[in-house]
């Protein structure tokens, strides 16, 4: 990851920094086969990516660490100054206050049973006496206002001050600044392109995305034509009639729009008996009775677009015809959900016709099917990189012999005059022999390298590798692939990728055309690693058919010239950014939409979770990623569901109860979701009076199902997140669930059972869902055991995301309660894309077999992710299907198309490329042992579910026994007594038995059986980088912080301490150590640390004074302190998970968290190190 | 009363074969995404327990008349049938897992069952023909 300035170019260059001194010193060792020069031995990822900033000339050498906070603060900034508006709310605060009273007495004073009674009688008394019926005493002063109350307008209610603020009626169609955009033609492509690809305008497009209130520049343009043709055709009849409905409401302006509300709202229907009505602010000034038969929904998407109807009639034919196409296809197949084919239609499958024919010529018939790929390509580069290819199987014969070489590596004379002869024939193999020098693990105790393990550099020509993808995005096991499946079953070594698609960028290239230029046979997007035949048409790399270039690709805008169709941006960056046209699109880019639902019952209340949210969200409305469409809505539920009609025009947000929780249906459900501009007061009323609403409430049950499934119906027309915060079992309705945790069995070393689901209820609502576009998030915030091995269900397959706060309490979990604000600060109002889904695409003779992530596999290569977050890290495993031996690269293609929640859709692709070796020596070579211990992890959540969890620790254990075993085995002149490993593998034992001491697969400690559950649900969906902290944590020593080595980070001095083994041999009582866990900091200090430490760094006196729960470092004005801030805030910007800082003193109770970790020590149930190493030899002598 | 059981099985018989075909090609549509996997379980879900019962009421009547050969033939395929139903973990939609199928090579090894298995109800076919006919004779 760093690559920075201040740390000098010799430990930067070497991955493990550790022997970079005395490696690069000596005469390289090289070895093994086809190794040919050493003229850039010292190359490692550092220095790559210097190059890689240098030469692609639009990205600043800045260090990625640094951007992030930058980033935010600009952010914050920003809106703090603009929209923020904090009198608003506390004089909302104020006038809430004294009605809120009343409410809570109702509230209480109405006991539920009655109502559940009611659910029994229904149908049989109309909806209006069972209100009556239902409400016991307290009501009845309510209920003198029934009759008045069908009928009173909105403005009739309220009191002075809100209806003030109402008084002046928004027209719906002026809050869509957007649509004021002149729509450009389709057939003037350059005017986009010109704009958009130059160097300056990259930058602004990203901040685009980023900041709402730059939104308008000019890549709205395109889209800004599309929905036209989608109305028409994509909206089935009724929903076509809503449209004609809100058109016209839209042009006779507010007025219809209010009159139609009140309508609405006045309906009676027996049907549905138990509805109540209940104004929770005001006692009795409004309760109308609302039914489900109210249908007319408002579609503000449709709204927009149907005020320019023929301005675009060209581009409307395509798009028509290709959705009827599509509709037709889904028609044929009886498929459940149209939506869904016709996604698959749109980024991978079937070729849109209609479009290809006007931008591109007739298709070339298809010239050789397996040429080499190599003798075009890259006209630039071909000299050495053609000589490459003959050269390495040229040297293949030799490859055995070479391996005698390791033992006499030290004194190996004749290197450099080798390496000086074969310079010229290839750039290749330069890292080579460092990875592959034998490491004896049983005696080199030290293998912990002192900086951070970074990302092997695949073993190409320095060309591509700067072409080449970020470690950080796109990550293979094995960076030299293996040609045949025999030879990869020969290195017992997985083989997948692990991928990070979504995450923040600081540079990215953004590319508006109106062709996206894609393989006609495979629909691989053009990307660096294509072949350009000659000016006129190109080979794709992936399946090797020759395409066109279309004439529109000729045009170069970055350099303005004519026919250097290899120099455009999609040629030169392997991670870039399209614009999509229409044809990317099913119906028109949804809103931004938000729904969250609380749980409310009396442990939820009692642990306080509600303050903490509605804070968050009150702070971070405005930041809420979206546009003027954005929308958002809310339901809590105990042992009821309660809705919350926000519709703009009321004075107060109004609640909603359904007690009918086995058939739950949507009082108003035009009214629950409203658009968050123009309903901005009424949701800070509602947030604000959320907390203390059900303070006093004895409702301890949680029908957590039916909230679901009445979300699920909210969304469904439109797509979006819901959030779920839940605190507990839920134990009503549909999905209940039962504990299942034998407390007793928590330590067990043998069985451990319940890690899979025990209802299909949130599958299929996940499921559900995703076929919607909507994905579930799951804040599960309980004391007790909660079944997150059922509740994890509804995020896994919806593409949502987990998070997990066992025993949280806002009082008496302090750390807890930090971290959720600072988790849901993050969540809120980071980038978000909607109705996405994801290809992966590999080279012919690969295939994908195995996917792990929070997503719906839809068919065998897409998944489907009704939301996409930057969080988000997938990963998948990959079998080799036929031999590569007609090839000596393969390139690995994700692309992700999303909608951003500025509603313009989106194409991401990255593309990683790879060289193929035929040697097993090779394999290890390239082997990368991060990613492999994170496929292996993702691997082994799978078995421990599908089969048992000592399957599972069997299998990592294994993994390793297997792979050393292989290795050792084809040196055959290695001692066999040791356990050697190649230096690419060197830390793979080390990993495994980290791995094995963690709570998803530990066994012997007590583990709560929800803790290991979401280790699991952790494992499979973080990307790479947050994974290995997870399994294998950093510790660095910060009493004697220095600048030796430091790097400058924003003008700061950042020092590098280096990393220590985690072993409690490496603590002293005298230190104080920060342990980085990924979501947490440890500091711990012993008991005789310097008192000038405790002074200057925690400013209190002594040891003794420091409190034990300490969450925060001080900012003392001195230079200590001044060193261990900048270090820790740059561990912290270096990542979006906030994480939270925990002081832990030497006689703490809390010790434990702290000592678990340390993986290197013996526990009573688990190896040490080096018994595990040992464990291992015998194994492999076995 | 021996060719009235063979007309019942080979009756049987021909709707089991149907059903391997209807698996087949419906397995075939979701591996060339003509069908989502969605749709495609919940319609082999639909099938699996009907499927159970005929051949374990085949499997069961060859037993009743003392045909041991044909019983031990259908028994591991009976045992087998109805194994996997009972295995399937509380939290799948049923045999076929929507969210399972693309993973781990499931799709190609129900699809390889499938195969096996109109074969084997094939063979069975031509088997209780002719012991049918052979009845029908020796009647």
């Amino acid at each position: 990851m760093s690559a920075p300035a201040g740390i000098p170019p010799r430990s930067a260059a070497v991955p493990g920094g550790a022997r970079a001194p005395a490696a690069a010193a000596r005469p390289p060792p090289c070895q093994n086969g086809p190794v040919q020069n050493q003229m850039q031995f010292p190359f490692g990822y550092g220095l790559h990516l210097e190059n890689y900033s240098a030469s692609s000339g639009h990205y600043p050498p800045v260090p990625h660490e640094a951007v992030p906070s930058q980033l935010n603060n600009q952010y914050v900034a920003d809106y703090h100054s603009a929209c923020y508006s904090i009198p608003v709310q506390s004089v909302m605060t104020t006038s809430v206050g004294p009605s809120m009273l009343n409410t809570q007495q109702l509230y209480s004073g109405a006991p539920h049973p009655v109502e559940s009674a009611g659910g029994l009688t229904q149908g049989a008394i109309s909806s209006a006496s069972h209100l009556h019926t239902s409400v016991p005493q307290s009501y009845s002063a309510v209920s003198s206002h029934y009759s008045s109350s069908t009928s009173s307008s909105v403005a009739s209610q309220g009191f002075p001050l809100s209806s003030g603020r109402y008084a002046m009626p928004t027209v719906s169609s002026a809050v869509y600044p957007n649509l004021s955009y002149p729509s450009m033609s389709v057939g003037s492509p350059y005017g986009q392109v010109f704009t958009s690809q130059s160097l300056p305008a990259v930058g602004q497009f990203e901040e685009t995305n980023t900041f709402p209130d730059q939104s308008s520049t000019v890549p709205r343009t395109l889209q800004q034509q599309v929905p036209l043709g989608y109305n028409s055709t994509s909206w089935s009849t009724s929903d076509f009639q809503s449209a004609q409905d809100n058109f016209s409401r839209n042009n006779t302006g507010s007025l219809a729009k209010a009159s139609n509300q009140i309508n609405t709202v006045g309906i009676v229907d027996s049907s549905h008996p138990v509805s109540q009505n209940v104004q929770f602010t005001k006692p009795g000034v409004e309760t109308s009775v609302v039914s489900s038969a109210v249908t007319s929904s408002i579609r503000t998407p449709v709204g927009d677009h149907l005020t320019e109807p023929a301005s675009v009639p060209s581009n409307t034919q395509p798009s028509e015809s290709l959705l009827q196409e599509a509709i037709d296809s889904s028609s044929t197949t009886s498929s459940a959900s149209p939506v869904i084919n016709n996604y698959d239609a749109l980024e991978g499958g079937g070729y849109p016709e209609t479009n290809s024919a006007a931008s591109s010529p007739a298709p070339t018939p298809q010239t050789s099917r397996t040429p080499k790929p190599f003798g075009y390509g890259y006209p630039t580069l071909q000299p050495g990189y053609q000589n490459a290819t003959p050269s390495t199987s040229a040297m293949q014969p030799s490859n055995p012999g070479h391996h005698s070489g390791f033992q006499q590596y030290p004194q190996y004379p004749g290197v450099n005059q080798l390496s000086s002869t074969l310079g010229g024939l290839s750039l290749q193999h330069s890292q080579q022999p460092e990875s592959l020098r034998p490491v004896n693990l049983t005696q080199d105790r030290n293998i912990l390298p002192v900086s951070p393990v970074l990302a092997p550099v695949p073993n190409l020509n320095s060309d591509l590798r700067k072409l080449n993808c970020s470690p950080d995005s796109f990550r293979c096991t094995l960076t030299n692939i293996p040609q045949t499946q025999a030879l990869l079953n020969k290195a017992k070594l997985p083989l997948g990728l692990l991928l990070h698609p979504f995450r923040d960028l600081t540079q990215l290239p953004v590319i508006t055309s109106s062709t996206i230029v894609r393989c006609r046979s495979c629909r691989t997007y053009i990307n660096p690693f294509v072949s350009f035949i000659d000016q006129r048409r190109w080979k794709c790399n992936l399946c090797y058919r020759v395409n066109d270039v279309p004439e529109e690709f000729m045009y170069n805008p970055l350099t303005r010239s004519y026919g250097e169709p290899h120099k455009r941006p999609e040629v030169q960056n392997s991670t870039v950014e399209f614009i999509a046209s229409s044809d990317y699109m099913l119906r028109p880019p949804q809103p931004a939409v938000y729904l969250f639902v609380l749980d409310v019952s009396h442990n939820a209340v009692e642990a306080g979770y509600l303050t903490i949210v509605c804070q968050s969200l009150l702070e971070n409305l405005d930041k809420l990623p979206g546009d003027s469409r954005t929308r958002i809505g809310f339901i809590t539920f105990d042992s009821t569901v309660q809705f919350y009609n926000l519709q703009e025009g009321l004075s107060q947000p109004q609640m909603l109860i359904v007690s009918d929780i086995d058939d739950v249906f949507l009082p108003t459900p035009d009214s629950l979701l409203v658009n968050l501009h123009e309903s901005k007061e009424l949701i800070k009323d509602l947030l604000n009076a959320l907390p203390t609403m059900f303070i006093n409430t004895r409702e301890t049950h949680s029908a957590l199902g039916p909230a679901l499934q009445a979300a699920f119906k909210l969304m469904s027309p439109t797509g979006g997140r819901i959030s779920v915060f839940q605190s507990q079992l839920p134990s009503l309705g549909a999905g209940l669930l039962h504990s299942r945790e034998d407390p007793n069995q928590r330590s067990s070393t043998k069985v451990v059972q319940h890690l899979g689901p025990a209802t299909d209820f949130y599958k299929k609502l996940a499921l559900d869902c995703s076929g919607q576009q909507t994905a579930v998030d799951l804040f599960l915030l309980s004391s007790q055991y909660s079944d997150l091995a059922s509740l994890a269900c509804m995020s896994k397959y919806s593409a949502g995301c987990i998070y997990y706060y066992p025993s949280f309490h806002h009082s008496h979990n302090p750390a807890q309660a930090e971290k959720l604000q600072k988790d849901l600060k993050r969540y809120l109002t980071r980038k978000i894309g909607f109705e996405a889904v994801m290809r992966i695409r590999c080279t012919k003779g690969l295939s994908i077999h195995t996917f792990h992530g929070n997503f719906f596999v839809r068919s065998t290569d897409l998944l489907s992710l009704a939301n996409v977050n930057p969080d988000a890290g997938f990963a998948v495993q990959m079998s080799i299907e036929e031999s590569l031996t007609d090839t000596s690269l393969v390139c690995f293609q994700t692309a992700l198309l999303y909608t951003s929640s500025k509603g313009e859709r989106r194409i991401r692709v990255h593309t990683l490329c790879l060289p193929v070796v035929t040697s097993l020596a090779d394999v290890y070579a390239g082997a990368d042992v991060q990613a492999a211990v994170c496929l292996l992890a993702n691997m082994a959540v799978d078995r421990s579910v599908s089969s048992s969890l000592s399957d599972a620790r069997d299998a990592l254990v294994n993994a390793v026994v297997d792979s050393l075993s292989a290795y050792i085995s084809t040196a055959s002149n290695l001692q066999q007594s040791s356990l050697i490993a190649p230096n690419s593998l060197r830390l793979f034992p080390l990993y495994v038995l980290a791995l094995l001491k963690q709570k998803a697969f530990r066994t012997g400690t007590s583990t709560r059986l929800d803790d290991r559950i979401y280790a699991m649900c952790q494992i499979k969906s973080q990307p790479l980088v947050h994974l290995m902290k997870m399994i294998h944590p950093s510790l660095y020593r910060i009493d004697r912080l220095t600048n030796e080595g430091a790097i400058h980070v924003n003008d700061r001095v950042v020092p590098q301490p280096p990393l220590q083994k985690l072993s409690a041999e490496k603590l002293t009582r005298e230190g104080a150590f920060l342990m980085d866990c990924g979501s947490i900091f440890y500091i711990w200090i012993g008991k005789s640390c310097d008192n000038s430490f405790i002074k200057d760094v925690l400013g209190y006196p002594n040891y003794a004074s420091v409190p034990q729960k300490l969450t925060q470092l001080p900012e003392l004005d001195t230079l200590s302190s001044e060193r261990a801030r900048s270090f820790i805030s740059w561990l912290r910007d270096s990542r979006p998970l906030n994480p939270v800082l925990q002081l832990i003193k030497d006689e703490s109770p809390a010790k434990t968290d702290f000592f678990q970790h340390l993986v290197e020590d013996r526990t009573e149930a688990a190896f040490s190190y080096y018994e595990f190493l040992l464990h291992i030899q015998q194994q492999i002598c076995k | 009363m021996e060719s009235v059981v063979f007309i019942f099985s080979l009756i049987d018989c021909c709707a089991l074969i149907f059903l391997s075909v209807y698996f087949i090609i419906t397995l075939s549509d979701l591996e060339c995404d003509y069908i989502n996997a969605r749709s495609c379980c919940s319609k082999l879900n639909k099938w699996v327990v009907p499927e159970l019962i005929g051949h374990t009421i085949v499997t069961v009547l060859m037993l009743i008349s003392l045909h041991w050969f044909i019983f031990l033939l259908n028994l591991p395929v009976a045992t087998w049938n109805i194994y996997r139903f009972i295995m399937v973990p509380s939290g799948n939609l049923g045999v076929f897992d929507p969210t399972e199928i693309h993973n781990r090579g499931q799709l190609k090894s129900h699809m390889k069952e499938a195969m096996i298995k109109l074969g084997f109800h094939l063979l069975c076919f031509f088997m209780y023909l002719y012991s049918m006919i052979l009845a029908l004779i020796n009647d």
